[in-house]
Parts: structure tokens; sequence; C-alpha cells
């Protein structure tokens, strides 16, 4: 199953190479991970999607608490999360397309940030499953370039991941 | 971290000594090492200190094994020291071997100056890169200011929780810079917290269920010698009266020599430690973490309902293989210890009709005699030696060994009654950890006995270490089971592999005891069962005390480990000598 992990880490060097390296060296699956800086310099927020079975999500947040630079570890799964991604996605616009494309992005309420002659440029932002949803929706041969974000996560209400 | 100091602040000082200063504001007794360019500075700091011995090895494998022996045997933090490029890279099988026993050690390497970092500059190597899956943590010091705080860092979070190896590097230029020595008093990190005590209500339940069992099993290991709780097992165990096993790395954990002891488990485990792990109803696992080597196949150890209690102090070594019923998340030590009080004060004692039901089994599966071998052969059994090792010392050896058939053999039939007397690489399974550890622990325990076990592959992985032992005079005895084959290969490749013996023939060895006198040490050669006795007395008599001998043991070729627990099987469908 899909989990989101958030987690808390000491901002310094090579720390997002320890999480990573972790990931590969116990062949734990990594479908995004997304890191920056939060309001505190010294801390780094990291949300990481991954599947597996609870054994392995168990043994995943065990892992990634041992890591001597990490602070704190959320299974978002655990309770109720807000999930967001920021997909900027290059389609043709020629012709008939320029409507077509100006109207799917209308009804995904995306946003078009960039018009060429042949191209839009389209801001999406969403839950994963609605990004797919977004390129599943378009014709194969319409999508010049993609680019994802990875999910980022926050708990809902009183759920705060914080020191 | 704490700004209160230990010191004054002083004059300024160059890097270099504020190393110096940290290492002897930590007690650090030994040093293992082997100088080069990016850590000259440090050596000529070494140069005018006495507080610290600094041991030269021939190699910084050695150099870090050695370090992880005198952790070992004492349970201090071990020290190394190497330079940066080949120096570090040479100590990381040492390191690998050290977190894979989870041994405290801080490794100080060298690395190139740092404005010279990421220009691919002579012997510059990416250390905290490589050494970053198997350490502990690890650290790269780039302000002077930093190198005080870091190794106190880095012997708080080596020692701590569940120990482990920690590296240093530190650029040439901040050993030559200078500024104030100032140690801080104590660590605080908001995001290294390792738990301590276990948590009270499992305990209970732990308690609780130990006293309902009808086939209990006391499975310990490695961590029970670690967290220095052996006393505190020794209690418990005999206050329930239940039968015992060690892992490898257990060994000593609790007296071979008592009749609760079945002996070690696993895939080369006693019958009967590893029937009765397979058909206890309560297994009480107590700092050991059900690796690939001592469940055998997990499917087939679950075929048996059995409850499991399971103590670390590692929570991620809890249900990683085997999904357990009662976690317990603390310092070995301390959970026994109030477990021993939840007992001393419980009115309801273990079934004593189940448990003379469940020895009366135990005893029929020891009447197996599963360890017995050919004492009659004409040609030397190992395992014979092994065993007038054990009485020649009384028992009271450090024993190091390698890997393979020997460390099996002297797992097997050298009785540890101690803890941290058995010093051998169990996670990583090192070859050339023998002679480095030996060192480490005769330096750790200049009037003790200390022995290496090994077999005459491994002790090729660091033989120039005889050279060490030379200038430093440690007077190590080497007994050398001398099979002429890589025995653990030769074994599997018999066994698995149609007698295909590919590659395990040991062809132009060395006269290991012109090698031993050409380093100025005692050799000897064994070639009868009828001289091992008397040549085990001479070498650990008065008159050798003094001197390392080399015991070259030509023992038989075609000798095989058992019980042996085949890969993919389960534990309790071992191969019996007898059954051959």
């Amino acid at each position: 199953m899909k989990h989101i992990i958030s987690l808390l880490m000491e901002n310094e060097a090579g720390a997002l190479s320890r999480v990573a390296g972790l990931f590969s060296a116990r062949a734990y699956n990594i479908e995004s991970l997304t890191v920056a800086p939060t309001e505190d310099a010294t801390l780094s927020r990291m949300t990481i999607v991954t599947s597996g079975s609870d054994e392995v999500i168990e043994q995943i947040i065990k892992q990634l608490n041992k890591l001597v630079d990490v602070v704190k570890v959320l299974d978002l799964n655990d309770g109720r999360y807000i999930e967001r991604e920021l997909m900027l996605v290059k389609v043709k616009a020629t012709g008939a397309l320029r409507e077509e494309m100006k109207r799917m992005c209308d009804i995904f309420r995306g946003r078009i940030i960039d018009v060429a002659d042949g191209s839009y440029t389209i801001e999406l932002t969403g839950a994963g499953t609605k990004l797919d949803a977004f390129l599943e929706a378009l014709d194969k041969s319409v999508i010049l370039e993609t680019v994802r974000t990875g999910a980022s996560g926050i708990g809902r209400g009183d759920r705060i991941l914080k020191i | 971290m704490d700004d209160a100091t230990t010191n004054a602040p002083t004059a300024e000082i160059t890097g270099a000594e504020i190393l110096i200063r940290c290492l002897q504001e930590e007690n650090v007794k030994f040093v293992f090492g082997y100088p080069g360019g990016a850590v000259l500075n440090i050596y000529d700091a070494i140069f005018s200190q006495d507080h610290f011995k600094h041991v030269l090895v021939r190699h910084e494998q050695a150099a870090v094994h050695a370090a992880d022996a005198y952790s070992r045997a004492t349970g201090s933090v071990g020290v190394a020291l190497v330079t940066s490029g080949p120096g570090a890279t040479n100590a990381v099988t040492g390191i690998a071997t050290a977190y894979m026993d989870s041994i405290p050690l801080v490794v100080i390497s060298g690395q190139v100056p740092t404005p010279a970092i990421g220009m691919d500059a002579f012997q510059e190597v990416d250390m905290v890169g490589i050494t970053r899956p198997c350490v502990k943590h690890n650290f790269l010091v780039k302000d002077i200011r930093d190198i005080a705080s870091t190794i106190k860092k880095a012997f708080y979070i080596a020692s701590t929780g569940r120990p482990g190896p920690v590296v240093v590097d530190i650029p040439k230029d901040i050993t030559a810079e200078k500024a104030e020595f100032i140690y801080p008093k104590s660590v605080e990190m908001r995001s290294y917290n390792p738990v301590l005590k276990g948590h009270t209500g499992q305990i209970k339940k732990a308690v609780n269920l130990i006293l309902g069992a009808k086939r209990p099993m006391l499975y310990t290991g490695g961590g029970v010698v670690l967290g220095d709780a052996a006393a505190e097992l020794a209690k418990l165990t005999r206050k329930l009266g239940f039968p015992i096993t060690n892992t490898l790395m257990g060994l000593g954990g609790y007296p071979a020599t008592d009749s609760q002891h079945l002996g070690m488990l696993g895939m080369h485990g006693t019958y009967e430690a590893n029937m009765a792990m397979q058909d206890c109803d309560v297994l009480i696992a107590i700092g050991a973490r059900f690796d690939d080597r001592v469940i055998g196949n997990p499917d087939h150890f679950f075929n048996k309902n059995r409850t499991i209690i399971h103590i670390d102090v590692d929570p991620s070594s809890i249900s990683k293989r085997v999904k357990v019923d009662v976690p317990i998340v603390g310092h070995v030590q301390s959970v026994l210890a109030e477990m021993n009080e939840l007992l001393d004060a419980e009115k309801t004692k273990p079934d004593a009709n189940a448990l003379k039901a469940w020895w009366a089994q135990i005893d029929a599966w020891r009447g197996r005699n599963c360890l017995g071998y050919d004492r009659n052969s004409a040609i030397i059994k190992p395992q014979y030696v092994v065993e007038k090792l054990w009485e020649a010392t009384k028992g009271d050896a450090f024993v190091t060994s390698d890997v393979g058939q020997h460390q099996m053999w002297a797992a097997q039939y050298y009785k540890f009654d101690k803890p941290r007397r058995w010093l051998n690489s169990g996670g990583l399974g090192t070859m050339g950890v023998g002679l480095p550890y030996a060192m480490g622990a005769q330096l750790a325990f200049p009037d003790a006995q200390v022995a290496c076990i090994t077999g005459e592959g491994s002790i090729q992985m660091n033989i120039q270490e005889l050279s060490t032992c030379k200038q430093f005079h440690i007077p190590i005895k080497i007994i050398l089971l001398n099979n002429r084959y890589l025995g653990m290969v030769r074994q599997w490749q018999e066994f698995f592999y149609g007698n295909r013996y590919s590659e395990s023939y040991m062809d132009s060895l060395p006269d290991f005891v012109k090698l031993a006198e050409s380093y100025g040490h005692v050799g000897m050669n064994i070639e009868n069962p009828a001289d091992v006795e008397g040549a085990l007395k001479e070498a650990f008599s008065p008159q050798l005390k003094e001197r390392l001998v080399f015991m070259n043991f030509l023992t038989d070729q075609k000798e095989n480990v058992f019980p042996m627990v085949p890969n993919g099987k389960g534990l309790s469908e071992m191969i019996l000598a007898e059954e051959l």
C-alpha cells in the first residue's frame, strides 16, 4: 500500500543522501522524495512517497528514526492528511488544440503560465491521482514535456509535525 | 551542546592538538593507526604526548580490527586513526565488521585540505560517502571550532543506544589551524535520544507469559554481552530454571559449562538448542536479532506456534525478520533487572511439572551427542585441538577467531563462561580479523591468555601483523587449524556442489614455523594427535608467556562442521555427523 512519510531532519550536508542511501541499501521502494528547509533554517522537511506491506512500512519508519540526523518521523497515512503536488506540463497548442487545451486546463483548475506559438505550459496542483488523471485525459501525442515535484504532505487539523 | 567546559579555555592550539586533547578527555588508552600525508599534523601532535599509546599496525584494516577487539574485550570505545584515500578505504572492512556486530568505535580519518576537496586531489576519497552505509554515523569536520564538539558527539553516539562505529573525517588544513580548546561536558542532540528503560507494562506482560510457559526457551545474543547484562541474565535464568542458548555473538553471555546451557544455536548450533528453539511455546529473545544464520528458513520456523517476547535496545531489530508478540525496547541490562524484580515479587512460580517434562525432552535431544567426533583418529581432529586449548587455558582465555570452519569449532568446543572473552566477526564474517583481534585483546589485558584460533586461509589475510606483534611485544598464541583447504567453502562444495572443489585448495602455503621465526616469534609444527596437548601446555607455559607462539596444527582435511542446517532448510532439519 502507498504511504506518505513526513520527516524533519537536521539541515546538514549529506542528510538527504543518508535517507536516499537507506532506501536503496534496504531495497525499499521510493516513488518520490521532496525536501526543503522549513521556517526554522536548521531543519529540513522531507516528504517520501513509498509503498510496501505493513511490515515493510514499519521497518522504514524505524530505520528512518534510527538515522542520527532525523529528528521526527510521521506516517501521514496513520491519520487524516492533505497531499499536494505541483506539475508543469507543456502541451501542443496548435489549431483546434489551442482551444481544447485551454478547456482541459480549466476543467482541472490548472493555469496556463506560458503561451508560445505552438505550445502552452500548464501549471496544475493537487493530489498525485489528480495529476495522473489530467495526464490520462490528454492524448499522449499532445504532451511535449512533464515535470512533477513529487508529493508534499501535511496532517489535517491538529496533526502537526514540529519540534 | 552544553557550553560548560571541563577545561578553562586555554591559549590557542592547533586542530591536531585539540584532537589529542579530546582523546585524552575521553580517557583513550590506545589508538591503533597508520600515518600518512593527511594526518601528519595529528601524528606530530601524537609525538609529543604520552596520554595514550599509539600502536602502529601494518595495514589500516588491522588498525580498525584491533580497536574493535579492544572494545569487545573491555567495553570501552575503540579508536583508530588512518590517513586519507587508501588509508581510509583500507579501514572500511574494519568499520563494516564493527558495524555488523554493533561495536562502538571512533575512527578518525585524515582528509585532503578543505580547498582540495572535490578536486580529485592526491589520496582523496569521499570517506563520508563511502562509509555512510556501514557506520552508525559519520562527520566531516569543516571548521576547527567543531573538532571538540564533533569528537564528543562521536564518542557519545558510538557508545550509547545500539552501539556502532562513528567516522570523523578531518581535512588536513583544519588540523594545522589554531583555536581555543573547549571540550563540552555533555552532549544533547535533539535528533538522537536512545531509549534506555523498557516499558514497564510490556515487561509485566512478558513476565506473565513467562510464568505460564510450558516449554520456554531463552534465546540470547550479542546484546547481552555488549549491554553488560550477563549477571542479570544468569540471575533470571537460574531463577526460572529455563533452558538457554546463545547465538554466536552471545557466547559467554551465560556460562557454557552450566547445565541449563544448551550450547550455541543456529546453522552450526547444537541439536538440542535448535530443537528446543523450534519446539518451544514461549521464546524469550534477549539482545538477539533472529538473523538468517540463526533461525534457518523463516517459513519453516513459523510452522510451529509460539509466543515471542523480544527485548532489544534497537527498535528496528524488533519485527524485522519475525513478527513478535511482546516487543520490549530498552537496554537489556535494565529490562532484565526489572524483570528479575517483578519475578521476585511474584507469588506464581514457573510450572514445575511442565518444565520437568520439557527438560526430559531436552535431555533426550542431548542424548544424540551432536558434537561427538572420532577421538581415535590418527590425524589431528580440529575439535580435539579446541578442546585441549580449553583445558590448557582452564577455559579462561580470550579467544579470537577468523571466519570459517575453525570459527565454528571454536564456538562449539571452547566453553565460554564469561562475557567479552569470545571475539569474532559474527555479522560480516570477515576473514583476517583473528590476529588483529588478538592484538587488541592482549594490549587491553597484558596478563591474560589470548588465543587466536584461525585457518591457513584467514591468517594470511592479515599475517603482516606478526610484525606489529614483534614491535609491541604482544605475546598472543596462534592456533592454526591447518587443513590446506578453505574449509567451509570446501564443506559446501562437498555437500551442495558435487565435490567440485573450485579454488578452495590452498596450495603453496608458507612454512609457518619459519615465517613466525623470521618475525622473532616461536613457531611449532604439530602433526600427531599425541602431541597436541603437550604443545599447547608448552605454548601457555610461563616460559613462553612473553612470546608469541605460532602453532601450526596439521588437521584432518576432510573434517566437516556438524550439526549443519543447510541453506533454506528449517532449524530442526539438521544434518548430523552420525547420519553420514
